[in-house]
């Protein structure tokens, strides 16, 4: 042990370089590390905003630990007290299927128009110049939030399942043109090419390679974006009073102050969401990557 | 003299079906080169991670340097593995970080939670990877991130961490699989030298038999969990490579021995 | 044999496709969604944008109160992401299984984030308003318990992404937990987890806005007020200030990503 040990020491030290101190001269080539420098930066503005955010806040003179105790009394109450009054549970899952039916059409809206503006969006099928302006185009698009859509749209034609549509239509869109266009650019530009050389114009190329190459992509995508616009919808139906069950859980909350009522509405809405994630979870698995 | 470790009867069983080792007995003396040959799935990595207990063992008995590795407590096994380097076929590094990050690795072992955690080492320890670092010829690389090395560097960076730990006897699991065969013989040279000039005891999981033939002192043969040859090179005969590798397969190797010695 | 499988394939696309239809008809029907309403909507709201629906130099009074609210709501959003980050840290430490302490404690983490990421914001705001009231804290915390949700669930991914290869190898030399999560877990994954942060700051901007509407609070309050009173000038300087926000704030966390990633 001994003998093996000083060997090991001596072999190390036989290196050349004896003249300089090693620790010096590596100390000296060692480069800046923009990278973790970033991070550090991001982290400590994070921080000095949050602690910055709570001085701002507008807190009403509440005070904080008797709320936080009634929210957990309420909550307590919300979910294991959880009851219909009313209406009934038929009636919710009625109101649930008309949430899911607003999603259902705003996805559908938003797939079919991501679907062809993506063909424009996507660098390998359309040039520089259009698919950067479609990308602007949706950009602006996600920058207004959905209830703001919902609501702007509510103006020219009411409130209602119509403007509900329309305005979760946007991040729709937008969502999906950015998966969808991403899809159309993964085919191999050699296939493109090998058509172009058989004579296809380009309506053939998107429907005899594209569109099959990445129709499982598009599939699985467009399912993810239900799953998302549910919740959308619930939230436009509380705000925007666009009907579902989001709005009978703001008449529930806000109107009739019936916690046992906002639990009930809140757990129905929670069965559908994780039934949602986990078969959006299997597709994404399953189709992508 | 006592050998540095010795294997007892080990068995390790992954389920009712999968039986990766199934009672092998061997010792391997301080300062030896040895091999272990055989088939993809033959229990070798098993046997190789049970020794520093990365994977605990279902029955059998394993000593190093008269400790039981079995009875070792959390401490206890930590301070032991520190005597125990291990290099890997995947090199297992920490892609993000630079090579010098990457070596110092090897001394978490006999650094308390803060200090390790942190990465505080101290200059000696500096001192030392910067050595091995130039050792190894990886001095222009020691501020890179170790994403973009080559398959050959990688493996150096990772000997480099096994070494700055002062093993004594290091656990090399497939350590050429990945890579061409000029990086292959560099990274096979350096092991030796590290036997030879240092006495660190090396045992190395193998796929290609002609190398094993090469360079070691003793080889093992693994099959389905036994162990079906040990002893040294010279005295393996072509129908026992046969036997491990069974039939056409090993016919394949050693007409690849064949050319190499042509 | 050809002809077989060229049929079966285009009878498969058609059944499909007229499921798909009959489908969407009756969703339609159920709701009350009228489609051709709803694409005229397009050109009347198009109208009435450049009709009445663009700030004028009226509405250019109430900039400096707008960019007060929208402060409220750009700090509600990153102090709620900042916060939830570090306790969807701890979760995902635990949940994923690289770095879970046991199997149990996983499935335990794994359980209240999915609790609390799978009920919709807007439900924890109209919860956290019977005792928070119309304050910053029902926005920020419900945006908190959320956000928590969502990131345990993406940092899971980040960390599971690490792989089993470099905490193997730390184990090999002797690194305990602590080592491995510092030494090797988060330096492969911190760059991934910071993305996270940022895209749901920027989420959040977002969601804040709606929560607004709803707690009365920031710039989703002002854009509610000048709309119900028909202030739509005053309204669409609210839009044009958020879009704006967002733009900036998007350019930002994209400089960074290009930094780290």
């Amino acid at each position: 042990m001994q003998i093996q040990e000083s060997i090991y020491h001596l072999w190390i030290n036989s290196t050349k370089d004896k003249s300089v101190d090693l620790l010096a001269k590596y100390n000296e080539r060692k480069p800046f590390n923009k990278t973790s420098f970033a991070i550090k930066i991001t982290l400590i503005a994070l921080l000095i905003l949050t602690i910055y955010s709570f001085y701002t806040f507008d807190y009403k003179n509440l005070i904080i630990i008797d709320a936080v105790k009634d929210t957990l009394i309420n909550m307590r109450t919300m979910f294991f007290g959880a009851s219909l009054r009313n209406f009934t549970i038929l009636e919710g899952i009625r109101q649930v299927s008309f949430t899911l039916g607003i999603a259902f059409l705003a996805t559908l809206t938003g797939g079919i128009s991501a679907f062809f503006l993506g063909l424009l969006a996507a660098q390998n099928l359309s040039t520089k110049l259009v698919s950067n302006v479609v990308k602007g185009f949706v950009s602006f698009v996600r920058a207004v939030p959905t209830v703001l859509w919902v609501l702007i749209f509510a103006v020219s034609i009411g409130l209602g399942s119509t403007a509900a549509v329309v305005g979760l239509t946007f991040h729709s869109f937008g969502y999906l043109l950015k998966a969808f266009s991403e899809s159309f650019e993964e085919l191999d530009h050699g296939v493109i090419e090998a058509l172009t050389a058989c004579g296809a114009n380009w309506w053939q190329i998107v429907f005899q390679a594209v569109v099959p190459s990445s129709l499982s992509y598009l599939l699985a995508w467009t399912f993810i974006r239900f799953e998302i616009n549910f919740v959308e919808a619930v939230a436009v139906g509380a705000a925007a009073g666009a009907g579902g069950i989001g709005f009978e859980l703001f008449m529930a909350s806000a109107r009739y102050f019936n916690i046992r009522e906002v639990g009930a509405i809140t757990f129905l809405i929670l069965a559908v969401a994780i039934i949602l994630e986990l078969t959006s979870s299997r597709i994404k698995t399953k189709f992508i990557k | 003299m006592n050998p540095l470790l010795t294997i007892n009867s080990l068995k390790k069983q992954y389920d009712e079906e999968t039986v990766a080792l199934n009672g092998v007995s061997f010792s391997v003396h301080e300062g030896e080169f040895v091999s272990i040959i055989g088939p993809s799935g033959a229990g070798k990595s098993t046997l190789l991670r049970c020794i520093n207990r990365i994977i605990d063992a279902t029955e059998g008995e394993i000593l190093f340097d008269g400790l039981n590795v079995g009875n070792q407590n959390k401490g206890q096994l930590r301070k032991l593995r520190t005597k125990i380097g291990m290099i890997f076929q995947h090199y297992n590094l920490v892609n993000r970080l630079s090579v010098i990050e990457n070596v110092l690795h090897g001394r978490l072992g006999y650094k308390n939670t803060f200090n390790g955690s942190l990465g505080l080492f101290t200059a000696q320890e500096k001192k030392q990877a910067f050595q091995i670092i130039e050792i190894l010829g990886l001095e222009k690389q020691a501020y890179k991130r170790c994403d973009q090395l080559s398959g050959g560097q990688k493996q150096r960076v990772g000997i480099a961490r096994a070494l700055i730990q002062e093993p004594r006897m290091m656990l090399c699991d497939e350590p050429i699989a990945s890579l061409d065969p000029n990086a292959s013989k560099i990274i096979m040279d350096h092991l030796k030298n590290i036997t030879t000039q240092m006495g660190i005891t090396c045992l190395v999981n193998l796929h290609q038999v002609n190398v094993a033939l090469k360079y070691s002192d003793r080889i093992i043969g693994i099959k389905h969990g036994l162990k079906v040859y040990d002893g040294p090179p010279k005295s393996i005969t072509k129908n026992q490579i046969y036997d491990i590798y069974e039939s056409e397969a090993g016919e394949l190797i050693l007409e690849l021995k064949d050319q190499n010695e042509a | 044999m050809k002809l077989d499988y060229f049929s079966k394939k285009r009878w498969t696309g058609v059944i499909f496709l007229a499921v798909f239809i009959v489908l969407s008809i009756w969703v339609a029907s159920y709701t009350r969604f009228d489609l051709s309403r709803g694409l005229g909507s397009f050109v009347k709201a198009f109208n009435w944008t450049i009709s009445s629906f663009y700030p004028d130099s009226a509405s250019l009074v109430r900039l400096p109160a707008i960019l007060i609210k929208l402060r409220e709501t750009i700090f509600m959003a990153i102090a709620s992401t900042t916060i939830a980050s570090v306790f969807a840290l701890f979760f995902a430490l635990s949940g994923s299984k690289v770095t879970q302490v046991n199997s149990f404690l996983s499935i335990v983490s794994r359980g209240i984030a999915s609790f609390s990421r799978n009920i919709p914001v807007v439900a924890w705001a109209m919860i956290l308003l019977f005792s928070f009231g119309q304050s910053s804290l029902t926005g920020f915390l419900a945006l908190f318990v959320a956000t928590f949700g969502f990131l345990t669930r993406a940092f899971i991914e980040s960390i599971d992404e690490v792989g089993h290869e470099p905490v193997e190898a730390l184990k090999a030399s002797g690194g305990n937990y602590f080592h491995i999560v510092f030494q090797a877990v988060l330096p492969m994954s911190l760059s991934q987890i910071i993305s996270w942060i940022l895209y749901m700051i920027e989420t959040n901007i977002r969601s804040a806005t709606l929560l607004g509407i709803l707690t009365g609070t920031g710039i989703g309050f002002l854009f509610d007020l000048y709309y119900k009173t028909f202030n739509y000038h005053a309204a669409s300087l609210v839009v044009v200030v958020i879009v704006i926000a967002v733009f900036f704030i998007e350019f930002l966390s994209n400089y960074i990503r290009r930094l780290i990633l």
